[in-house]
């Protein structure tokens, strides 16, 4: 059967169910199909905290959102043109996000009465007529998936859980791609099990057959292969992303790596993916709590190794006395806080920037750290690469922050060659030198050396006491004290020489500057091209330098006659340049609700009353 | 049972004391069990023989934590109760340090009490010199959790409320493979102890019987003390029989389910009564029973209570990693980034 085929240039596919319908994984493997056909994409898992929610509420509903384009994707998209609902209350919970016309695909067999109810819906939204506005597929997926595996032996269980791969089966038709790349993912997934991985394929395939011979689907959907520059690229989940620049640094910088680590949402994927690679010789310590986690850290790095520790806000909270002592003790360590909603245990599995004064102050005492922070998925690589290669020649701890938006999103990612990364050098002390001291300093970067134990002739001890300038002997002498707080200060200030100048995209001057950090990167940047479509003089300043701050910073936002900083927090980023850059006035737009930027949100705030 | 970590290596010259003395000054009270303890070490690291830059001493903090700076080693003074983190990192990165940490009992059984059971749980590889003198010295004086039920201290003006631990139930509790239990007053003793800790693979916990002389003196008196110590303690030796006494004719029997002190010769008791020490058996449960010993009713155990046999943590991270790496076929980062589901723009 022919069916028409209509080109788009970009769609937004959101997939949605009981948290337990397998909902993520469907998603992800969508998104691993269109990357494999070339499209650029962002991703955007969403579900809620608990394992298993009751089934059928709205509390329950785990969500991904996968937006495909032929051109640059920034962000999962504000409103989907696709939706999969596995259930009344995926429906309901998500029924606010559609475009216009959009098309929703429902599982029909999970409409009935008790479902409803529990989902909040007086009457069947797939009858009464509150979906008129929208293209609606009823597909009896709950049934068909039985009946696909009926000549098999594939137990009740196998057959309820399989359900997603005939919704994947629908929306890969529908999308004109092909079924090989989940082929090979359910191959070697349950390589051990071919029986299983051929049960999803059937019912993979019995979901592809029933949209192709299915007449209300009228066309199918082709988004064109993205014009990418030469090269090779895979789809990358943040998390894993950051693991992997944390491993490219190690083997660049010849330091063996140390993560200790103590399992908190949304990092526990950094140590997860960590914890795969003892090929590359990494050593991963799950530890009793985030406190050993980082002082185990800290014990590795004084031992010579890159030494990273991952956590989320609470955890963050729990390191602060020892990233003081990492701090005092000058050593490299690098500390990925991904950030979720607070304060305390806040909302685990959602995202937001709030955590940026517990990076820049939460610890006691004068105890400057050097913060940067990841604004993509892709980009966590680079940002990880980026904080070990800071700590480790700069002697001192970096706060890596990323967050559960783009920690858990995923992203197109062109791979680099770890050969083309910049070197790195630490300044580890030579054997048997005669002028080492602990606190000796390089002039230009204010770094002492890394004398490892093991190496003889640099014996020395340090510690969280006060140590006397140069020499290193526990000191409480005031003026040593003063001098030695910013000789600190000093040395993470002096970072700014060796980071990049500030970039603006967009009008390098005129009558805005949209100023943001982190991973809400994708929103504005969209958000800021969307103004200057509409004829305005818009510069974007995206912040992945927070301490110090690039030394042209004053310098770019002296060139607009506004300045507008948009956040996810209640407006941290913008205090901290009215403290560093107080000379400026600046107006923010800030989001607390643990979700990210809608592209139309920023441009409507920007916009408003004009 | 004595094994030297191959993995540390061994120093090609002759070291001595003098070359594990430090230049700081040691600033602990005039008197204090401290010195005895610093003493010991200086003395037993070089007869251990590893490389002097091989040898690294953590701490936490409090008055026996400043001993970093005491003797000539790498040294790292952390921050309070967290030493066997610390150490657990460092040994765990670096397996051919010979890793030694010192703690007091406010130190590691009150706040670092989580890291200190969780390093023996694992049984990484480094020594733990347990300072017990039953107080807070260096915060001046307020009871620790091994402060005895009663005691009147600066915030227990009207005697402590609380149970205290006995850290050898507590390491074995944790599964430890090695604790020992020895006084500052006896230096040969407390020497030797410290050796088999040494030579010992994986967490081994020495309690040091400390005197404050400031704010707990002679809280160990009754078991310590000269005039005591032969009617209060008993020698452990692996393979003899638990006998102590001014005249050694007492013994610790075994009767049905507990040990109960003994005299040779009365109601027909013989040697053959008395119970064999076993360092080295499996089963910690009448090491246990040996370690909660205490007067009036019974002697203190000193000496090796328990030295069982176990792998450590960081020789089984070391051979899963060797194990990996000769079987994965992702040899570097670039192998990794280009495994998996790519796509080629040409």
């Amino acid at each position: 059967m022919d069916k028409r085929v209509i080109n788009l240039e970009q769609v937004v596919v959101k997939f949605a169910g009981d948290s337990g319908d397998g909902m993520q994984l469907t998603g992800t493997l969508f998104s691993e199909a269109a990357a494999k056909a070339g499209n650029d994409l962002a991703t955007f898992p969403d579900y809620p905290a608990e394992i298993r929610a009751p089934q059928n509420t709205v509390a329950g509903v785990s969500g991904f959102q996968v937006h495909i384009g032929k051109n640059k994707i920034h962000t999962s998209g504000d409103h989907f043109d696709v939706l999969v609902a596995m259930n009344p209350a995926s429906l309901k919970a998500n029924l606010k996000w559609a475009k216009r016309g959009a098309t929703i695909i429902v599982n029909e067999d999970a409409f009935e009465e008790k479902a409803l109810e529990k989902a909040g819906y007086a009457s069947n939204p797939l009858e009464d007529g509150s979906l008129d506005a929208y293209q609606v597929i009823k597909a009896p997926v709950s049934r068909l998936t039985k009946e696909s595996l009926n000549d098999t032996d594939a137990d009740t269980k196998t057959k309820d859980k399989s359900r997603n791969m005939f919704a994947l089966g629908i929306i890969l038709y529908l999308f004109n791609k092909g079924l090989e790349s989940t082929f090979e993912y359910l191959d070697e997934k349950f390589g051990k099990n071919p029986k299983v991985a051929g049960y999803n394929k059937l019912v993979l395939e019995a979901g592809y057959s029933y949209a192709y011979h299915y007449e209300m689907i009228h066309s199918t959907i082709q988004v064109e292969p993205a014009k990418l520059a030469k090269g090779k690229y895979r789809n990358v989940i943040g998390n894993v992303a950051t693991a992997w620049g944390f491993m490219a640094a190690a083997e660049r910088s010849g330091r063996p790596l140390f993560l200790g680590s103590y399992p908190i949402t949304p990092a526990t994927d950094i140590l997860i993916e960590l914890s795969k690679h003892k090929s590359l010789g990494v050593k991963t310590f799950q530890a009793e709590d985030e406190i050993a986690g980082i002082c185990s850290a800290i014990g590795a790095s004084f031992t010579g190794s890159l030494a990273i520790t991952t956590t989320s806000g609470p955890g963050l909270s729990l390191k602060s006395e020892a990233i003081g002592l990492a701090v005092i003790t000058e050593l490299p360590l690098v500390i990925v806080d991904v950030q979720r909603s607070g304060p305390s245990t806040g909302m685990p599995t959602k995202s937001e920037q709030s955590d940026l004064y517990q990076a820049l102050f939460g610890r006691n005492g004068e105890c400057p750290c050097i913060v940067i922070a990841a604004s993509s998925p892709s980009d966590c690589f680079y940002a990880a690469y980026e904080a070990a290669k800071l700590s480790l020649e700069h002697m001192t701890p970096v706060l890596l922050l990323t967050d559960g938006y783009i920690g858990n999103g995923s992203q197109l990612f062109k791979i680099p060659s770890v050969k083309d990364l910049p070197s790195i050098q630490p300044p580890i002390a030579t054997a048997n030198d005669p002028n080492y001291k602990p606190y000796r300093r390089n002039p230009e970067t204010l770094a002492r050396q890394w004398a490892l134990p093991g190496t003889p002739g640099l014996l020395h001890r340090i510690g969280g006491l006060e140590k006397e300038d140069v020499a290193g002997n526990v000191s409480t002498d005031g003026a040593n004290h003063e001098k030695m707080v910013h000789l600190r200060d000093e040395k993470v200030q002096r970072v700014a020489n060796y980071i990049p100048r500030q970039e603006v995209e967009g009008d390098p001057e005129g009558d805005i500057l949209v100023v943001s950090w982190g991973g809400t990167y994708g929103a504005v940047h969209a958000a800021v091209n969307e103004l200057r479509r509409q004829g305005k003089k818009a510069g974007h300043a995206h912040f992945k330098y927070i301490m110090p701050l690039p030394l042209n910073t004053a310098e770019i936002l002296g060139n607009y006659k506004k300045i507008v900083v948009c956040e996810l927090n209640n407006g941290q980023f913008v205090n901290y340049l009215r403290m560093t850059h107080p000379q400026f006035s600046y107006e923010q737009f800030n989001k607390v609700q643990g979700q990210p930027f809608l592209v139309e949100e920023i441009v409507t705030h920007l916009t408003d009353g004009e | 049972m004595k094994t030297t970590d191959e993995r540390i290596p061994k120093s090609d010259i002759e070291l001595n004391r003098s070359d594990f003395v430090s230049d700081q000054m040691v600033k602990w009270c005039p008197g204090c069990g401290n010195h005895a303890i610093l003493n010991s070490i200086s003395q037993l690291f070089p007869r251990l023989g590893y490389k002097k830059e091989n040898y690294v001493v953590v701490s936490g903090i409090g008055c026996s934590s400043r001993f970093p700076y005491y003797v000539s080693t790498y040294g790292f003074h952390g921050i309070h109760g967290r030493a066997a983190a610390i150490a657990s990192g460092m040994k765990i990165a670096n397996p051919s340090l010979s890793i030694w940490v010192n703690t007091g009992d406010g130190d590691s059984m009150a706040i670092g009490g989580n890291h200190f059971i969780h390093a023996i749980r694992r049984n990484i590889d480094m020594t733990i010199m347990l300072f017990n003198n039953q107080i807070y010295g260096l915060t001046k004086g307020q009871y620790s959790p091994t402060t005895p039920m009663g005691a009147i201290t600066k915030t227990s003006p009207y005697g402590t409320l609380e149970t205290p631990f006995n850290p050898a139930e507590l390491v074995i509790g944790a599964q430890g493979t090695f604790f020992a239990r020895t006084a500052d007053n006896s230096p040969k003793d407390m020497s030797n102890i410290l050796e088999e800790a040494a030579l010992h693979r994986g967490t081994a916990v020495v309690e040091l019987l400390q005197n404050c002389i400031i704010f707990a003196d002679k809280t160990h008196a009754m078991v310590t003390g000269k005039e005591y110590r032969e009617e209060n303690q008993v020698f452990l030796k692996h393979g003899e029989p638990l006998l102590y006494g001014k005249d050694r004719n007492k013994g610790i029997r075994l009767n049905k389910l507990r040990l109960e002190a003994v005299e040779i010769g009365k109601n027909g008791i013989t040697i053959d009564d008395i119970l064999v020490h076993d360092q080295y058996e499996q089963d910690p449960i009448i090491q246990l029973m040996i370690a909660k010993m205490a007067p009036p009713h019974l002697p203190m155990a000193v000496g090796i209570i328990r030295a069982a046999k176990a792998p450590t943590f960081d020789r089984l991270v070391d051979e899963q990693i060797e194990a990996q790496k000769a079987k994965s076929p992702i040899k570097c980062v670039d192998d990794l980034l280009n495994s998996g589901d790519i796509i080629e723009i040409k």
